[in-house]
């Protein structure tokens, strides 16, 4: 029986091979979980950590008779400020506002910004703030002598609620997220109605022809489409070909200050045709999902098939809708490519007020932080992060709960 | 008055039975049919973005391979050329005329017939130009089109100064791509086998959520993880000098990661529809799991994991942000993973981020560089479509 101990022998190769590939199967499934930890790292890592500021002047010298500078009286402070700016600066803050009218917290604020001078020099990480304190305060006593540490987190109150700006120390996101805002209420408002319909027309309506076949193959391949031709689409048509309609201009409404089409408008139309495909397919699943037999009682009780679709399909589809659609939006919300493309705005201070507004968009502003040489920028796109994928994280929390929700009752 | 009388006259006129036969009978709803129609063009928006794509995308492109550049020969007429003389005397130094070539002088074009030296012959008042008269020092410039072979053949790429070949834009593409899927293919066909094979329900529950949220994460932050963590990885393995701080290694790697959840889960589904009694059969035959997954479970599934593979190259061709930040800015044609070198979406991105003004040949040429994208990206998914039709196993 040469065959029979043959077999045997072979045995512990094959048992021996069949456990170290089941553990390399098993890590190759952990090393997608290992790199998500690394990037949620890495970017709470750039959040945090010590800073260098150095400032022109050392506000201890500013000192009136040592009464330190935080409690200066306004007359003194503006005393400080025409010192130590040139006249025509001075003249031109007292022709912006007249020294009489500034409260005092403004004037202060002035001399910090002024005279002061306060910049970043150097940024360290979280990790090297907390395990390498020590060498972090000797190279500042080494390379800048005059500069005080600090910790700070970048993400915070202020950060979230004070727009746009140079300074990376004074720069927050409430433009970009009105911006996200306003482009995700216009997508919604384009792609859901159309999207849904569309799924229904599939599902309920469609025969199955050469014209619903090439609809249902075309969709597939729209899904597939990269993004930035969306964004390349964007730029002819709606931007460009349809100028008159997304700038506004039709309507009277031009913002003196948005150049062409590149508004809020193209943005958000662009990122529905980006979407459509997504909530369609998603909306075909959930129609296909509700039972027959419901249609059939429908039919029974003499309704047509609108009444059977309205009354009894699309409310049990519904929660599947949302849930395809929440996601979808999700996808919208951190796309970053096609708005690049269709011209979301590089600086932007002011918030944009509709949807003919220029604007820019969270994703489109960690890009620009991210693509900045200074170290600071780097952080604040870290800031920044945290802030797209809490607000990610809330809405497929959202979905998922909807469709918890919902699957218990049905 | 009158619906008063319609009210009170209908049961009498009309009894019970004709009333119900009456309404048997098919009836037009304008209503419902209005809302069909609706319904339609809903999904019909689907293949106008399509045609709209292809349409604008083509124009665009066409515009790119048909536009005129005029270059300085640093030539000059050495003689007055009043408007109908064809005969025009050039001056010594600059670029060789040949005959077939279309000059320019002013605003007026020619087409050369015959060129001997310094004299030559020209068509006067081509391409609807008007022939007039010219003075003596004016500078010539010289036709030339972007053509279709040196697009496809040329191996550099700067619209501005006039070279127009596309490969070091698709080289670093398909290295990305190459890199990415070094990554994503062993490692989302491992999970997937990992998922579908070995993993309890409970493990499962909680791995397949960690992988979605691993495909939900925006590309740039891929981008920002590309640059700030793996970039200093790898220039800490192989050396400061060896790596750029801008290399297609760094954005080849994320990119695999962020395919990885698209090929494990459309593999895994692909492995799930294998039926249990294959698996059952083997096991009695005497297999390990591991020979049951890999020789009989696999090759069943085998084409939707082909599918899943060519739609994650795919997705991998088409993705943008994550090179757009770490790959590098200006084209390079390298074979180096190390070095900087931008994609056709980088590329893309960085040109139309600025202030792109219309009909300029960056412009033109974008639009060309997006069509080929569409059609590679295109032809991808619709052979990984082709190829669940035709060769996927049907169990009864």
């Amino acid at each position: 029986m040469s065959n029979h101990s043959g077999f045997v022998q072979n045995l512990p190769k094959r048992h021996s091979a069949a456990r170290t590939w089941q553990i390399i199967f098993q890590a190759s499934t952990t090393i997608g979980i290992v790199v998500l930890a690394a990037l949620l790292f890495n970017v709470v890592n750039q959040a945090f950590g010590l800073v260098a500021i150095e400032s022109k002047i050392d506000p201890a010298s500013l000192a009136v008779n040592d009464v330190s500078l935080r409690d200066l009286s306004k007359e003194q402070l503006t005393q400080i400020l025409q010192e130590h700016v040139s006249t025509g600066l001075f003249r031109r803050l007292e022709n912006d506002m007249g020294f009489e009218q500034r409260s005092r917290e403004n004037v202060y604020a002035l001399v910090l910004e002024r005279v002061v001078e306060e910049h970043v020099v150097e940024t360290w990480t979280l990790y090297d703030s907390l395990f390498r304190r020590d060498e972090v305060f000797a190279r500042v006593a080494e390379k800048y002598p005059k500069a005080r540490v600090e910790f700070v987190s970048w993400i915070d109150s202020k950060f979230v609620s004070s727009p746009q700006s140079s300074d990376a120390q004074k720069a927050g996101v409430r433009t970009a997220i009105f911006g996200s805002l306003w482009t995700i209420t216009i997508t919604i408002a384009f792609a859901f109605p159309l999207g849904v319909g569309a799924a229904i027309y599939l599902e309920e309506y469609a025969r199955d022809n050469w014209l619903n076949r090439i609809i249902r193959t075309n969709i597939n391949n729209l899904a597939g489409v990269p993004s930035i031709i969306y964004g390349m689409l964007g730029l002819a048509i709606f931007v460009r070909a349809l100028e008159p309609l997304s700038s506004g201009g039709i309507f009277g409404l031009v913002d003196p200050t948005t150049a062409n089409g590149r508004t809020v408008f193209s943005a958000g139309f662009t990122l529905g045709l980006l979407t459509l495909p997504l909530i369609i397919i998603n909306g075909q699943e959930a129609i296909r999902a509700v039972s027959n037999a419901l249609r059939q009682a429908s039919y029974g009780l003499g309704a047509t098939q609108w009444q059977t679709i309205w009354h009894h399909v699309l409310p049990n589809a519904l929660p599947g809708i949302l849930t395809g659609t929440i996601l979808a939006i999700s996808r919208a919300i951190g796309e970053t490519a096609p708005l690049v493309v269709v011209g979301a705005s590089t600086f932007i201070t002011v918030d944009p007020s509709g949807p003919f507004s220029k604007f820019t968009t969270l994703p489109i502003q960690i890009y620009q932080w991210t693509a900045r040489p200074q170290g600071e920028f780097r952080n604040i796109a870290a800031a920044a992060i945290m802030v797209l994928l809490g607000l990610l994280l809330s809405l497929n929390a959202g979905a998922v709960l909807l469709r918890n929700r919902y699957s218990r009752r049905v | 008055m009158h619906d008063e009388m319609i009210l009170q006259s209908k049961p009498a006129a009309t009894p019970q039975s004709d009333q119900v036969r009456t309404s048997l009978r098919r009836r037009v709803r304008l209503g419902e049919s209005l809302i069909q129609i609706m319904l339609f063009l809903c999904g019909a928006v689907s293949i106008l973005t399509t045609i709209g794509i292809v349409y604008e995308l083509g124009k665009e492109s066409l515009n790119f391979f048909t536009r005129q550049l005029w270059e300085d020969t640093n030539k000059q007429i050495v003689a007055d050329l009043p408007a109908a003389t064809a005969l025009l005397e050039v001056g010594e130094g600059g670029r060789t005329l040949r005959s077939g070539d279309v000059i320019q002088l002013g605003d007026e074009a020619m087409r050369i017939v015959d060129a001997d030296g310094r004299s030559i012959t020209v068509d006067r008042g081509v391409q609807d130009s008007t022939p007039v008269a010219h003075k003596a020092g004016t500078d010539i410039f010289l036709s030339n089109r972007v053509s279709l072979v040196a697009f496809f053949t040329e191996t550099k790429w700067n619209p501005q100064i006039g070279q127009f070949g596309i490969w070091p834009l698709l080289n670093s593409t398909l290295m990305t791509s190459l890199m990415a899927m070094l990554v994503a293919l062993p490692l989302g066909l491992g999970a997937a086998i990992y998922l579908s094979e070995y993993a309890s329900p409970r493990a499962r529950s909680m791995l397949k959520p960690i992988l979605e949220i691993l495909a939900g994460v925006p590309t740039v932050v891929y981008g920002y993880f590309a640059l700030m963590f793996v970039t200093p990885l790898l220039r800490s393995i192989f050396g400061v000098d060896v790596v750029e701080i801008y290399n297609t290694a760094s954005a080849g790697l994320v990119i695999g990661v962020l395919t990885l959840p698209l090929v494990s889960s459309m593999s895994e589904d692909a492995l799930s529809a294998v039926p249990r009694s294959l698996r059952e059969a083997a096991y009695g035959l005497g297999a390990t799991k591991f020979e049951t997954a890999v020789k009989v479970v696999v090759p069943a599934a085998l084409s939707g994991i082909t599918a899943a593979f060519i739609v994650a190259i795919s997705r991998a061709i088409g993705e943008t942000m994550i090179v757009a930040i770490a790959a590098g800015a200006g084209s390079a044609f390298t074979f180096n993973p190390f070095k900087a070198a931008e994609t056709m979406t980088g590329h893309i991105v960085r040109i139309s981020g600025g202030d792109l003004s219309y009909d300029s040949i960056d412009y033109n040429s974008i639009f060309a560089i997006g069509l080929m994208l569409f059609f590679m990206t295109l032809g991808l998914n619709i052979l990984s479509q082709r190829i669940v039709q035709r060769f996927r196993e049907v169990y009864e």
